[in-house]
């Protein structure tokens, strides 16, 4: 574990010299193995958001080339212009983190506590749609919720559609293009964000826990409400944050099954950068993002209490 | 509310989301087995096996897929080396910068990928770099790393410091020891965060999708396909794909159980 490993158990009382010599040498062999991997991140990561804060200070255009003006109010009009996505984007991907932690928990509950010698099954049922393509499940979003398919069909039949479309998450008896279509596709993508994380939480709880609730009586839903849920907070906190901090800068689903009425950040982002090369903009924009969600989460770990986690 | 629905309402509602999951698999498979009429494969047509007898039939589709193999492998064989030198470090030594190269690990987990993909994007367009194969491989090496660390950290966290001083007191030298003893034991954790980085690597569109230039990856033809017409053989990579990975799954488990069979008879 620590370096004191590095001289022998057997070496007792040993000559001066040798205990100055071997740990120096021991000392540098840390930072050796940590080089290549840091100097990485440092060049490939690290850097990069340097580059990214001088690009969103520069002004020009991509003919005159652009040059570092320190022209902050390029965030003031970035912040102007693009609001209504920003608020998008936080609101989707809050309520995709909710839904998320409303489906998951109780597919969680279940491998952690019910499924017996089928819980390995589960968890590969859980990992395994990882590795077909994410665009391509994406994209089989678009045939399950095509115009006149049966999903809704019979949304239509239950009048779901009719409630939905008073509040605006879908357009008559449309899903595909409509804030329910991504906010479905967003759910789907980052559930297994949630349940892992709240599966592992569940799973370390001591069943004797729950035994000695009910021998004092609790009834089941009293032992979810005061020891299960409050003994996987930190799985809920670390699945909503793993959820909601990729969801909020996600352009694909907006892409594929949203209009340009949905359009979430990282579309604009996107947009800026590969389309438009507007460059600062597109920078200042990203730095917003992140700025937002550094809040956000800095908040909400404040709230749930768990400051230990991070 | 009859009253095995209440005792079961768990169960119920944990097997609804599960098919959520499973949802869109199911209709990859199924659509994979499709004749559409027009290029895009939305609507079912008639059941077909000719997507199946020839994947390669659309042009471009099975060199996006042999290059994403290949970013992947490299990829893959890069984060691996680097990360398990890093997880070493970091749990075996005590050392100042401790604190910051955790938070330099855990950064680039914890950011959206879309900022990432930004940033990097403005660092090789002001070093002038020509996007492509290599400014993609670099840019997953190092979104990959963190992965690596994070699963090699936790094996060798749980590994037995004793089993390294047993080997150097029986005289075994550092390499000597490393190679018998260390290396083996932290493979799982070495082999579960290659293959984290292997699947992250090959379905990663949005780092790819701004530093890729001109280059097709495999996710960025699906991405192309949507507005162009997507060809069923799409499905029929996508189920394969599941397949593998559900196969590999299995036959892992049968090899340990196979393992642990074989050693408790010892």
């Amino acid at each position: 574990m620590t370096t004191a490993t590095d001289t022998p158990p057997g070496a007792a009382a040993p000559a001066a010299p040798a205990v100055t010599r071997r740990p120096r040498r021991g000392r540098l062999v840390p930072y050796w193995l940590l080089l290549p991997g840091v100097l990485w991140l440092l060049v490939f990561f690290a850097l990069p958001l340097v580059y990214q804060a001088s690009t969103s200070v520069q002004t020009g255009s991509l003919e005159e080339g652009f040059e570092v003006t320190w022209h902050f109010p390029t965030y003031w009009e970035a912040l102007r212009d693009y609001h209504p996505q920003f608020a998008r984007s936080l609101l989707y991907a809050g309520t995709a983190t909710l839904l998320c932690l409303l489906l998951g928990y109780p597919l969680a509950y279940l491998i952690a506590f019910r499924a017996g010698r089928w819980r390995h099954v589960l968890l590969v049922l859980v990992i395994a749609p990882f590795f077909t393509s994410f665009l391509i499940r994406t994209l089989a979003w678009k045939t399950i919720l095509a115009d006149g398919g049966t999903v809704v069909g019979a949304l239509d039949a239950l009048h779901v559609l009719d409630v939905t479309s008073r509040l605006g998450w879908t357009e008559g008896d449309r899903v595909l293009a409509t804030p329910l279509a991504v906010v479905c596709g967003l759910t789907y993508n980052f559930l297994p964000f949630m349940i892992l994380p709240l599966y592992t939480s569940l799973e370390r709880i001591d069943g004797r826990l729950h035994e000695a609730a009910r021998d004092l009586y609790a009834s089941p839903a009293t032992t979810f409400r005061k020891v299960t849920f409050p003994l996987s907070m930190p799985g809920v906190v670390a699945g909503t944050l793993l959820t909601f901090i990729p969801a909020s800068g996600d352009y694909v689903n907006a892409e594929l099954l949203g209009s340009t009425d949905t359009k979430m950040i990282g579309n604009v982002i996107q947009g800026q950068f590969l389309r438009v090369l507007d460059y600062p903009t597109a920078a200042a924009l990203s730095f917003l993002l992140m700025a937002a969600i550094l809040i956000l989460v800095t908040v909400y770990i404040r709230r749930a209490g768990t400051e230990e986690l991070v | 509310m009859p009253g095995w629905i209440r005792r079961h309402l768990v169960v119920l509602a944990g097997l609804c989301t599960l098919a959520y999951l499973v949802l869109p698999n199911v209709v990859v498979l199924v659509f994979s087995f499709n004749q559409p009429n027009g290029r895009f494969n939305y609507t079912w047509q008639r059941f077909s096996l000719d997507a199946w007898k020839d994947p390669c039939g659309v042009p471009d589709l099975c060199g996006a897929l042999g290059l994403s193999l290949q970013l992947a492998a490299w990829a893959t064989l890069g984060a691996t080396v680097l990360g398990t030198l890093i997880a070493f470090a970091l749990v075996r030594y005590r050392f100042r910068a401790r604190g910051a190269v955790n938070a330099l690990i855990f950064l680039p987990m914890s950011m959206p990928e879309v900022v990432m993909a930004a940033s990097l994007l403005t660092l090789f367009l002001n070093m002038g770099a020509e996007l492509g194969f290599r400014t993609v491989l670099v840019a997953h090496v190092m979104f990959c790393l963190s992965f690596v660390v994070v699963a090699v950290k936790a094996r060798v966290m749980s590994m037995d410091p004793r089993l390294e001083e047993a080997a150097r007191d029986l005289y075994a030298g550092p390499v000597q020891t490393f190679l018998r003893v260390t290396l083996p034991i932290a493979a799982p954790g070495i082999a579960a965060g290659a293959l984290l980085a292997f699947a992250l690597s090959f379905d990663d569109f949005v780092i790819t999708n701004f530093n890729a230039g001109s280059t097709v990856t495999f996710p960025m033809y699906v991405w192309g396909s949507a507005q162009r017409g997507t060809p069923v053989q799409i499905n029929v990579v996508g189920t394969a794909m599941f397949a593998v990975a559900v196969l590999a799954v299995v036959a892992a488990r049968f090899l340990t159980a196979r393992r642990k069979r074989t050693r408790s008879r010892r």
